[in-house]
């Protein structure tokens, strides 16, 4: 299963991020290679096997909701690489009228 | 006395206690050996040695105030841990310029709990960046190298703990395995190294990688200096839903028991390909279990060869949900214009590492609409079939016992840009993952090139016991364990 450039960029898009001319290339041809590796899975007859999500009777355990200490906001805020007013900074994602 | 750091952990123990030796002497010792033969080896990323030795000064505290035999073994023991795990306020990296200058604001419990026991941290060990890797050449950090032979990787992911230990650097140091990236680099540097089992220790404050299996676990010189690493890392954590409330066992060090074990060698594990010295020395290393009265038998694990492209679409599904939190907002640095969204595209783009970025990718594939019944959700079916193969062999058998690695170590650059080759460096290892199954890897000869060769055994699900006791057994009769690599 050969991956197209479009696909590629596809892909990319989805997982944002934001690859080089030379790594779409490099990708397609890469990742192409273990798609079709992969194919054989397709040959094995599953259509009476379930699937494993975890290997663990995955119950959702419950506690009880209580109030517990977290780490101080300042401390949290020290590995942002921009703050403001005890907030993360950012971009402005909203197009809004002033 | 010989070199402190030529003490085997529980020799250091011992020699704690009976106050031949200080925590303090022992970490300026390891401290010293990092500091003269790092620049070589390459394992470390960040030494922390005002935290080391304000650590060992607290256990020294301690054995002058207490009487001994009341305090955990790991006090006052340095060691390093592997920098996808988090230690409170030291830099935690993940091997990617994606958390450059990250400080993490808590311990992972793995750390943690060894810590609280008294253990001293020396510092954090280079990884394959997020854990994706087989050699630590994937580390934005650069590569570590095998202290056997500094022209070969160490393995990987746990690659640069796995140098610090065979370097007598440390007396142990933590890994993680999601699918060999303990029991792999262990075999490569001559050392022991301990898959636990899915939910045996918290993965509270372990950066995801894939988090149906990711493990903690430890490696050092020898088994029996696993055990208490073990013991004080395992055990429920309400931090980690998936952590499972059985509790840990006594570790059993006295090599009783191997009479009575069944030993099942799959024969899907010679593959074509194996490096015949390491099939020779895994066989000689079995049939030395065979004279300690267990019984061998050949068994079959039918979907072996499915557990390869199983791997290669979890992992990296997993993967690409669990990376999705680097966008350079909360931490790390952030890249390109201050525009929205292209300063996650360009942040994402320029920090991650290329097999970061291809896994991402492989995995946002394998999830996409119109893909996802044919790639993710055939893998996981797939995986039934891999985790029922175990279940049934382990009817019958005890233990399963095979190689670790097709090859002893590899050359640096070995893999070049052919990806698909370096997954297939894990292929014996990866089905324990994908079972959930504990593993355990350790040295039993060398090849022609003095390179180490290791064999694993795989116990069922929570066996960690049988597997401690099994290699405890062979330990105490063979000496690979006791070579070292001059440097």
């Amino acid at each position: 299963m050969a991956l197209t450039l479009e696909e590629v960029r596809s892909i990319a898009h989805l997982a944002r991020l934001k690859l080089t001319a030379e790594e779409e290339r490099l990708f397609a041809s890469q990742l192409s290679d273990v798609l079709e590796y992969a194919a054989r899975l397709g040959e094995v007859d599953t259509s009476q096997i379930p699937p494993t999500a975890s290997v663990l009777p995955m119950n959702a355990p419950l506690r009880p909701d209580e109030v517990r200490p977290c780490p101080p906001r300042d401390q949290l805020l020290a590995n942002a690489p921009d703050t403001e007013g005890g907030m993360f900074r950012v971009p402005r994602v909203l197009d809004l009228e002033p | 006395m010989a070199e402190l750091t030529d003490l085997t952990l529980l020799e250091a123990a011992s020699a704690l206690r009976s106050g031949d030796v200080s925590s303090t002497e022992l970490t300026r010792a390891c401290l010293n050996r990092i500091q003269s033969l790092d620049s070589q080896v390459r394992a470390f990323l960040t030494v922390t040695e005002d935290l080391a030795l304000a650590q060992a000064k607290a256990a020294d505290q301690q054995f002058s105030n207490r009487s001994a035999e009341s305090l955990p073994t790991v006090l006052g023991i340095p060691i390093a841990v592997k920098d996808v795990l988090c230690v409170e306020g030291v830099l935690t990296t993940c091997g990617s310029k994606i958390l450059e200058g990250f400080r993490p604001t808590y311990s992972a419990t793995s750390v943690s709990r060894l810590v609280g026991a008294g253990t001293v941290i020396l510092g954090k060990v280079n990884t394959d960046e997020f854990a994706m890797g087989s050699s630590t050449e994937n580390s934005a950090y650069g590569v570590s190298h095998n202290p056997w032979n500094l022209d070969r990787v160490p393995g990987g992911s746990s690659g640069g703990a796995a140098a610090a230990v065979a370097a007598r650097m440390c007396f142990a140091a933590l890994g993680t395995d999601t699918g060999g990236s303990v029991r792999q680099p262990a075999a490569f540097c001559g050392v022991s190294g301990l898959k636990t089992s899915y939910g045996r220790v918290s993965r509270y404050g372990l950066i995801a990688y894939g988090s149906s299996l990711d493990t903690v676990g430890g490696l050092a010189r020898n088994v029996a200096d696993l055990a208490p690493i073990f013991s004080v890392m395992a055990g429920q954590d309400p931090l980690d839903s998936t952590s499972v409330p059985d509790p840990v066992p006594e570790i059993p060090l006295n090599g009783s028991g191997v009479g009575e074990l069944r030993i099942g060698v799959p024969k899907e594990y010679f593959i074509e390909g194996l490096q015949p010295e390491v099939g020779t020395a895994v066989r000689a290393a079995i049939e030395a279990f065979r004279e300690m009265g267990a019984t061998i038998s050949e068994i079959s694990l039918p979907h072996t060869d499915l557990a390869l492209p199983v791997y290669y679409i979890i992992a990296p599904a997993e993967a690409s949900a669990n990376l999705a939190r680097y966008d350079g907002v909360r931490y790390g640095p952030r890249r390109g214009p201050s525009e929205y969204p292209e300063d996650y595209f360009v942040t994402r783009g320029e920090l991650f590492g290329p097999e970061v970025k291809r896994r991402i990718m492989l995995g946002t594939y394998a999830l996409s609409a119109g893909y996802y019944d044919a790639y993710y959700g055939q893998a996981q079916k797939v995986r039934t079939l891999i985790k029922g193969d175990f279940e049934a062999v382990f009817e019958d058998v005890d233990l399963i016992a095979c190689p670790v690695t097709p090859t002893t170590a590899f050359e640096i650059g070995a893999h070049g840009d052919d990806p698909l080759s370096m997954y297939l460096e894990d292929v014996l290892t990866l089905p324990a993952n994908l079972a959930g199954i504990p593993g355990l890897s350790f040295p039993v000869g060398f090849d022609s090139d003095g390179l180490p060769i290791g064999m694993q055994l795989m116990a069922p699900h929570l066996g960690e016991a049988q597997l401690f006791s099994a290699a405890y057994a062979y330990q105490a009769a063979a000496s690979w364990h006791t070579r070292w690599p001059e440097l």
